[in-house]
């Protein structure tokens, strides 16, 4: 049995890699702040709250365009919305006796990096594994933000312009490599590529805002699809 | 102000969303189509979200173009997730900087 403080540094020392991703993402992400308007301390508190790559850019999407509060808090339900899924997925890998509070602080910390290296884990959870990665990543990921923010002030808007285009590279890194092995996720990505496009440029939408039409292409095509093809235990990782 | 209320419900709803079912369930999730559907929500999300915005985080929707076709390709060759990261921005400032720079 590993004592306390080793289940910890061990968290601590698989978040490492995870931290160094996160801060490269994230300045790409404070980068996109920046033109919103936020400031690097408030580009670092959201990044300690919310510590979400696809879930804060919706945010400052909604911050750009003004979006009302209930809308703003609909496009993050459903932007977050896999972490419902792991966090379902978590709960059945802990303990049937870990305390509420563990139960709380680990569900805090769930990120899609941090999930798959908790849930890797064999036999029942450690919380203190967890709060070891959460240590290392999580401030990571808000100074990333907070230095993104900085930089995408200072630096030529030649060198902005191709940075913004990481975090798309990095959603396509997300979403692309899992299609090439089912050709339903990759029929679903390009359906989603088509109407996203139609939805942005065809006049007949024009009022419609980014944050509107992500909740309702994503609760639309994702709820087609899963009625039309549901998956198996193993494919949705519960 | 308004920016910290924009963060703030941003926290509170990916808070929940984190933390209710690790402290409400205890058992098995048996709903096959509520599975599914979260099974599917990323994947169409993150597309909604790359297209057609990646034409218009660069100055040319041309330069975010060739960004999203060189990613797909490399995610296509098992390449790491930073290296494309950092690819499409390469793809994108060769395309909209270094290219007119030198042809001018």
């Amino acid at each position: 049995m590993e004592s306390r403080f080793s289940t910890f540094a061990l968290g601590a020392r698989h978040g490492i890699p995870i931290a160094l991703g996160y801060f490269a993402v994230a300045f790409s992400l404070g980068i996109t702040a920046a033109v919103v308007g936020l400031s690097p301390a408030q580009g670092f508190i959201s990044g300690i709250l919310n510590h979400a790559s696809a879930g804060e850019y919706a945010e400052f999407t909604a911050i750009a365009e003004q979006t009302s509060y209930f809308a703003t808090a609909l496009i993050i339900l459903i932007t977050n919305a896999r972490y419902l899924l792991m966090s379902c997925a978590l709960s059945q890998k802990f303990a049937p006796g870990a305390s509420l509070f563990h139960r709380i602080l680990v569900g805090f910390g769930i990120t899609d990096e941090i999930f798959a290296i908790a849930v890797m884990r064999e036999g029942a959870l450690s919380p203190l594994y967890v709060y070891g990665a959460m240590a290392v990543a999580i401030p990571a990921w808000a100074a990333g933000t907070a230095v993104g923010i900085l930089m995408g002030n200072i630096l030529p808007r030649a060198i902005v312009s191709a940075l913004s285009v990481a975090l798309y590279g990095m959603f396509i890194a997300i979403i692309f490599p899992p299609a090439k092995k089912n050709k339903f996720l990759l029929l679903l990505i390009v359906l989603s590529f088509g109407l996203s496009f139609a939805l942005a440029e065809l006049p007949v939408f024009a009022g419609l805002s980014e944050s509107l039409r992500i909740i309702i292409l994503t609760v639309l095509i994702a709820g087609v699809a899963a009625a039309v093809r549901p998956v198996d235990d193993t494919e949705a990782g519960v | 102000m308004k920016i910290y209320i924009y963060i703030l419900i941003s926290a509170v709803v990916s808070f929940l969303l984190r933390v209710l079912p690790l402290t409400l369930i205890r058992g098995k999730i048996e709903n096959r189509f509520f599975r599914s559907f979260l099974y599917y929500v990323p994947y169409v999300t993150l597309a909604v979200m790359i297209f057609p915005a990646i034409l218009h985080a660069t100055s040319s929707p041309a330069a975010g173009l060739l960004a999203l076709l060189f990613g797909v390709v490399a995610a296509n060759f098992n390449i790491g997730l930073p290296e494309i990261a950092a690819g499409c921005c390469i793809v994108a400032f060769i395309f909209e900087t270094a290219i007119p720079y030198f042809i001018k």
